[in-house]
């Protein structure tokens, strides 16, 4: 995620400072750990191990930090903790606990420190570790980046095992047997004789006890859990309609808040008429927020039609109006002005393309995120501080952002994380939190939820970046000799962090990813970075810069090793340099069964992109039929190193590429007079159940490292796609989405 | 207005055109019906109405009076799941979740009207609910269990 990369390369500007310096940046302060939140309020005979643990008399309580986002978070992070505590599943309740720094991510520091992720160099190494240092000090709680199992892993296994044994020593002293000789089982301590003492009876004696530290972890061979199916922990509610998310929630008193602010996005409010819509049914109090203007009403429905009854004189954007000058733009920072680094170069480039080449200029549009429940957020603002309740990557933050607009201490603001209907990374901004808190303080005592419209939301939707590449490239002797890939784009980090009120110096590693992380021995081999001047706002978009920049990195690489007339996949595998990636595209083709004959009107693609450090290689097959493009199915490897959830981390790969694939095919985002035209799915479809192909996955468990599975699928499925329509028609697509430029069924 | 839900008639505090999805949102708690785009486009508000699947957004409350409306909760629930909702618990298909109530509404009239549907008839019915998680292939894989331990095989 580019927030998390914004936050990472803060933290890498700290953490090449303190390793330049030669400062060992405290020790202490890094080893020492973040104070427990549990502690707060923790009632006498209650026990917290740890801020992931609590037992109280009648209840065991896992706080799982990570937001749900729909990716099955909350249940991961649960079966870590009761995988080590021996718990069986509906013996405990799970709580997404209260901000705080304890839950820092530790994941994200050394994921971003900017080196490849096969690069074990002294100099990686040492970033990778300062990196994870400053991070632990600068104490982010985010969800993003497939870092929730990364960050997960060790700590609430670790953190389930000090419960344990912390356990078995409070139930030697209640009972004299030696810890040693005690075991525990389903939530229970069990004694030689094989008598139990369930956990919760043990609260009250384990309270008085420090937490017993350097618990052995058990071995891969004795888990119960890890690596085994799942019933997912919301399974059942989400199932049954029961399932409340943010937007459900009701409290006594509640009022409904509807918005409209300038659908040019970050445009002022110049003057509005809300006369006819103080008239209307149900509504309370018309007021102002930033930007815009707000209904308070006795129900959704009734603030919505009176704050669309609104007249509103809207400012101009502060972006270009029309799309073609933002694509004019980007154009235009191909030069020396706007280049951000080169981010890899090997061999001689220039040299090596000083006879003849192959060109080809690559397009990726703004794409919005639109999960299915739309923004809303409920704020209560009373005397002695702020509730909010609403599913947020970054609980913290909007806390913070909550307490500033309320005028109160931060230590009184409360942010109660909710399940949300998906994100993909919306949830890392702050509109509806900021608006609903706006509105809120003008209804003091009373809790408001604020929902927005599907088109209020698509309005105020911050973009996937806009980006375009040039590539250079020559073959000899049936191989790839040179390629010259030069990628320019909006930086979406530095858009995130202007909103956060920051500004980060340096490379922005996201306009880069997905590209010069190919794991491809060429001999001239360059991938430069051109940071095109802030466009319209953007943001973090389900696998953020790797969907376009390994778009443009792996179709133009298909083409040379067309160029080069060698084959797709052997020519990929030929290349590669590593083990881990290597194996990933034999697996894929062996599982499509590369090389077979398809038949007439049919073709096949492969695509190979990394991203968070995951190698992930797709095959597509599509069939023409009447001149229009079907999707028939699509094979995808990927390595995580250790898959916690077979079930989930398959649902997860196949809800990946068929994002990856929707979008490609109908979406894009484009603006008209300062607005985003496309506000409703009717005009941003992705992909429905009619054009989903099959999908086959298969996970390895190789590498060395464990990833996380979110994102990592989303880039190849493009240019996969786009590699089998010219298999399949001789056309190549070089700019998205598809559908401007063939038809699809 | 009195609406008749999951068979009980309760009251709502609504002008005759509010939609019905919002009526049995904020009049009645009836969360398990969603909202996603209000035009249509998602059908993410998919109920019954007198046993045919439409989508709330669009159905006013002055329409849906005097009839049969059954939404999630009145399909089934946790004790007494739906064969939908069983299949759909079996197969795991949810991710998110925000969309599968209406997935779940429409299946369960797809295999009232067709208890043996074909991949096509699926696609044919399901096609105009969205799923931004992208549960297409689970969606697919629940609607043929459930019509499977419909039919009592
Ligand atoms: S909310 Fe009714 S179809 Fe989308
Ligand atoms: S499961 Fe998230 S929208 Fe369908």
């Amino acid at each position: 995620m580019s927030l998390a990369g914004t936050i990472a390369r803060r933290t890498f500007l700290i953490a090449s400072t303190a390793i330049a310096g030669g400062v060992a940046f405290g020790v202490y302060a890094v080893k020492k750990p973040h104070p427990n939140p549990l502690l707060n309020d923790l009632a006498e005979g209650e026990a917290a191990f740890n801020p992931w643990v609590k037992i109280t008399s009648h209840a065991i309580i896992l706080v799982t930090p990570h937001t749900d986002l729909g990716q099955g978070a909350r249940s991961v992070q649960a079966a870590l903790i009761a995988e080590e505590l021996d718990l069986e599943w509906g013996q405990f309740e799970v709580s997404a606990g209260e901000p705080a720094a304890a839950y820092y991510n530790s994941a994200l520091g050394e994921e971003n420190a900017p080196y490849l992720s096969t690069d074990d160099s002294f100099a990686a190494s040492a970033t990778r570790t300062a990196m994870a240092a400053v991070f632990k000090l600068l104490a982010p709680q985010v969800t993003g980046g497939s870092s929730t199992v990364p960050d997960s892993f060790l700590r609430l296994r670790e953190a389930g095992a000090t419960a344990r044994e912390t356990l078995k020593k409070a139930a030697s002293r209640k009972t004299g047997v030696p810890a040693a000789e005690l075991s525990t089982a389903a939530g229970n301590v069990v004694l030689p004789d094989g008598s139990r003492i369930p956990y919760t009876e043990l609260a009250a004696e384990a309270a008085k006890l420090a937490p017993v530290q350097g618990a052995k972890l058990r071995e891969p061979n004795e888990w119960r859990l890890i690596g085994k199916p799942m019933q997912r922990l919301d399974i059942v509610a989400k199932s049954t309609g029961a399932l409340k998310y943010g937007i459900d929630l009701r409290f006594d008193g509640m009022v409904y808040a509807a918005v409209r602010t300038n659908p040019r996005q970050g445009g002022e409010l110049l003057s509005y008429d809300a006369a006819a819509a103080e008239a209307m049914p149900g509504v309370r109090k018309v007021v102002a927020v930033k930007n815009g203007v707000a209904v308070i009403a006795t129900s959704t429905w009734r603030a919505f039609k009176a704050v669309d009854a609104i007249e509103c004189e809207w400012g101009p954007a502060p972006y270009p109006a029309e799309m073609r000058a933002h694509w004019d733009a980007v154009s235009n920072s191909f030069t020396e002005e706007f280049l951000d680094k080169v981010w890899r170069d090997e061999g001689d480039v220039e040299a090596a393309l000083a006879g003849e080449i192959l060109e080809a200029e690559y397009r990726a549009p703004y794409l919005a995120h639109q999960p299915l429940e739309p923004l809303s957020a409920i704020v209560k603002v009373s005397d002695d501080g702020v509730d909010i309740w609403v599913g947020h990557q970054v609980p913290g933050y909007a806390e913070q952002r909550v307490a500033a607009i309320a005028g109160v201490d931060v230590e009184n603001v409360h942010l109660h994380n909710q399940y949300v209907g998906g994100s993909f990374g919306h949830r890392l901004e702050f509109e509806n939190v900021d608006r609903a808190a706006e509105i809120a303080v003008q209804m003091k005592g009373v809790p408001v939820k604020l929902t927005y419209t599907r088109e209020e939301d698509f309005l105020h939707d911050f973009p996937r970046q806009i980006a375009m590449s040039r590539g250079r490239g020559a073959v000899k002797d049936g191989r790839i000799e040179a390629l010259d890939l030069s990628i320019a784009s909006v930086s979406s980090s530095d858009s995130q962090s202007s909103r956060l009120g920051q500004t980060v110096p340096g490379p922005d590693n996201q306009i880069p990813a997905g590209a010069w992380t190919a794991p491809y021995a060429i001999p001239n081999f360059r991938v430069s970075a051109y940071k095109t001047p802030p466009l319209a706002p953007t943001s973090s978009w389900r696998s953020v810069g790797a969907s376009t920049g390994g778009f443009f990195a792996d179709c133009f690489l298909d083409e040379l090793i067309h160029a080069a007339g060698a084959d797709a996949l052997e020519a990929r595998i030929a290349m590669c340099k590593f083990d881990v990636p290597r194996k990933v595209l034999e697996a894929v083709g062996e599982m499509s069964n590369w090389g077979a004959d398809l038949g007439p009107g049919r073709g096949r693609g492969v695509a190979y992109v990394e991203s968070f450090g995951v190698p992930v290689a797709e095959v597509v097959d599509v069939s023409v039929i009447d001149d229009r493009i079907r999707v028939d199915r699509v094979f995808v490897a990927a390595d995580v190193g250790r898959i916690v959830d077979p079930i989930n981390f398959d649902n997860h790969v196949k809800g990946a590429v068929v994002w990856g694939l929707g979008h490609a095919i109908n979406c894009e985002i484009t603006y008209s007079d300062g607005m985003a035209q496309q506000t409703n799915y009717h005009a941003f479809e992705g992909m429905r159940i009619y054009n989903c192909p099959e999908i086959i996955v298969r996970g390895l468990e190789t590498a060395e490292k464990i990833r996380g599975i979110g994102e990592p699928p989303v880039p190849p499925a493009a240019p996969a796609l786009a590699n089998a329509i010219f298999a399949a028609t001789g056309k190549r697509l070089r700019e998205m989405p598809f559908n401007k430029f063939v038809k699809f069924i | 207005m009195k609406l008749t839900v999951n068979g009980e008639t309760r009251t709502v505090d609504a002008e005759p055109d509010t939609p019905l999805l919002w009526a049995l949102r904020d009049d009645l708690d009836l969360t398990g019906t969603k909202y996603g785009c209000g035009i249509a486009q998602c059908g993410a508000c998919t109920v019954h109405l007198d046993g045919q699947a439409v989508r709330s957004c669009q159905a006013t409350v002055a329409l849906a009076e005097g009839r049969e409306i059954t939404t999630i909760e009145g399909l089934g629930g946790a004790d007494a799941p739906h064969p939908v909702q069983a299949a759909w618990i079996e197969k795991q298909v949810a991710q998110c979740g925000y969309c599968q109530s209406g997935q779940m509404m429409q299946a369960a009239w797809l295999l009232e009207i067709n208890p043996d549907p074909s991949d096509a008839d699926i696609d044919r019915a399901m096609a105009g609910n969205l799923c931004r998680c992208g549960t297409y292939p689970l969606i697919r894989e629940a609607v043929k269990l459930a019509a499977a331990k419909m039919r009592g095989a």
